[in-house]
């Protein structure tokens, strides 16, 4: 009974960790395409593009772990503001197809980018000391660094939903989804708006790309490999919406951990299944407005 | 997508610029003896980006999983080549239609009534699943190894699959001629015109009483056939299965070679391939970084500069060439 209890401790643990950086790596995507309608495959590179300026800071230029992550989110966001700038803005009146397409090209630019620049090994994380080791709670000893994973990654969430609910950006974001030729009608300058919470978006992917690159391996192929994952939180957890895909990741996070961990001989199999069943049942997701 | 060959207005009637590629492809078999496997290949995925073509060009079904049914289609195949020990190349080939068109079936009945992400996803997810299956399922398929010891008894009784592939590719461009055909005859129907209402209209086609879901559950069945052909006769003609028949880059990679050609006009699918394989035959082996940058680089440009793929550029040269002469 004891190992059992043990078990699901452990379970709800890792895949709240897991969670929570998926979380932190989709809100940008579900902002975007619930904004601007825009199907953003490439999402996955700025996580991707955030583990490796992450480990870099760290391993080749000695630059201290808080510090990294700073820099993880800076730059990515500001990479992405030029390619919303150059690339993205030319294509919102795109139909579908033509933006999945152009994503999927983003994808294969920064893999062959990525495989160039880093080769094909996955890229460690060498975490400082005070991150490693065990932290003792009620009784149990947790790993430390994902520890630390949830709670950074919930401080992060509680700031992004406070900054939306709650300040004359966030209600700018808000009106610009719920309807936005009236929102620009009003004044707000939805173009503006939107570059700036694109960069958001893509800075947060940076950011949890980097804070669990130790989870989330960082390869090159990472952008395709985890594309369906972001994807689900986005889908499931409903387009335009903060509390929707906080749920789907953690529900997604503990599930993914729990079938590794209980039945492992079916792999990725549930989570697909259940993605099928819940968007059959719910074709907008499960907190999605419009159907 | 405006320019796109068929509906009331255009002419069914084969033309004869229509009749090239298939001379170029019997051409190519007496010219090119050493290139006949990939000259196969191509075949093959000219018939795979066909199937593609009906439901992304004409029917405007946007999707990332048609690898399920490909790949699904040679996972029979090999199956039954393998481990069931039936040897003969049509019944094998039958299964493999019979498979894409059950799975086709079934799966579009249910994610056809989505649209826009929720399609798009479900169509990932179907995916997924059948790569977990074929990747835990090792006694079967062989898992991440491949399905190897793949048996193809001689076509009719009568054509042994060589050592060349030369038999490999009469028979592929026979079966790649007959889809022709069909996917041809099915474009310039009234049904054909109808998909095309759904993709430029769907709310309009409902007005005028078209019934939309059945027709795109039809037009999906069909591809998913199709592409289950295709899948068939890459194991036949490989005579091994891997995984990779089911992944997310090579269904990426048949979308880009259909955007290259051009979407929504029969012959782009067959332009596309072509190119795409020839250059990944010369140059992927020796520069997969470059490859992958090259192919990132190109379906930027296309969407951003090129819409249409290279017969949309063809078609604007031409027209320009008219308006001065």
């Amino acid at each position: 009974m004891e190992t059992f209890l043990a078990s699901i401790v452990s379970v709800a643990f890792h895949g709240s960790a897991l969670g929570m950086i998926l979380y932190v790596i989709s809100v940008g995507l579900s902002v975007t395409m619930g904004l601007m309608g825009f199907v953003n495959l490439a999402h996955g590179v700025f996580a991707m593009a955030g583990g490796y300026i992450l480990t870099t800071a760290i391993s080749r230029f000695g630059v201290p772990f808080p510090l990294a992550l700073v820099l993880a989110f800076v730059f990515v966001a500001a990479g992405s503001v030029l390619l919303e700038r150059f690339l993205y803005s030319r294509l919102y009146a795109a139909s579908d197809l033509e933006q999945v397409l152009f994503t999927i090209g983003l994808i294969f630019i920064a893999v062959a980018v990525a495989r160039f620049i880093y080769g094909t090994l996955q890229h460690p994380v060498v975490l400082p000391e005070y991150l490693k080791g065990q932290f003792p709670l009620l009784g149990r000893d947790f790993p430390t660094y994902r520890v630390f994973i949830i709670v950074f990654s919930a401080a992060m969430v509680a700031l992004l939903w406070f900054g939306v609910e709650r300040t004359r950006w966030g209600a700018m974001v808000r009106a610009a989804v719920d309807n936005r030729a009236m929102a620009q009608s009003v004044g707000i300058n939805t173009k503006r708006l939107f570059t700036l919470t694109f960069a958001l978006g893509s800075g947060l992917a940076g950011l949890g790309g980097g804070l669990g690159a130790e989870i989330i391996a960082i390869q090159p192929t990472y952008p395709f490999e985890n594309l369906v994952y972001f994807l689900v939180v986005v889908a499931v957890g409903g387009l335009g919406s903060l509390r929707g895909p906080f749920v789907a990741a953690l529900l997604i996070g503990i599930a993914d951990t729990a079938c590794k961990y209980w039945l492992p001989q079916y792999g990725a199999f549930p989570i697909y299944v259940a993605t099928i069943g819940i968007l059959l049942w719910r074709p907008a997701g499960l907190f999605g407005r419009h159907a | 997508m405006s320019a796109h060959a068929g509906g009331y207005s255009a002419d069914p009637r084969i033309r004869p610029v229509e009749w090239l590629p298939w001379i170029v492809a019997i051409a190519a078999f007496f010219a090119l003896p050493e290139y006949l496997s990939l000259g196969a290949r191509i075949l093959i995925f000219i018939l795979y980006a066909l199937s593609l073509d009906l439901i992304v060009g004409y029917a405007g079904i946007i999707t990332l999983g048609h690898s399920a049914y490909f790949g699904l289609g040679a996972y029979v195949a090999g199956i039954l080549a393998a481990k069931v020990g039936v040897t003969d190349p049509m019944v094998q080939l039958a299964a493999a239609a019979a498979a894409g068109a059950f799975l086709g079936l079934t799966t579009g009945a249910i994610i056809l009534r989505t649209k826009a992400l929720t399609l798009l996803m479900l169509t990932l997810a179907i995916t997924s699943v059948l790569l977990e299956i074929a990747n835990k399922a090792t006694n079967l398929t062989g898992g991440a190894d491949g399905l190897s010891g793949v048996v193809v008894a001689p076509i009719l009784s009568l054509f042994k699959f060589d050592l060349f592939g030369k038999t490999a590719y009469v028979y592929c461009l026979i079966v790649l001629f007959l889809g022709w055909w069909f996917v041809r005859r099915l474009i310039y129907s009234p049904f054909g015109t109808s998909l095309t209402g759904v993709r430029e209209n769907s709310l309009r086609m409902h007005a005028v009483g078209a019934p939309v879901y059945w027709r795109l559950v039809l037009v999906y069945t069909i591809s998913a056939t199709i592409a289950g052909v295709a899948g068939g006769l890459i194991t036949q003609t490989n005579q091994f299965v891997g995984l990779n028949v089911l992944s997310f880059e090579s269904a990426g990679e048949l979308l880009v070679m259909l955007i290259l050609g051009g979407v929504g006009r029969i012959y782009g699918a067959f332009v596309g391939p072509v190119v795409f394989l020839i250059a990944q035959d010369l140059l992927a082996k020796q520069f997969p970084e470059y490859w992958y940058f090259g192919i990132g680089v190109m379906l930027v440009l296309v969407v951003m500069f090129a819409r249409g793929g290279i017969l949309g550029i063809l078609d604007r040269i031409l027209a320009r060439l008219r308006r001065t002469a």
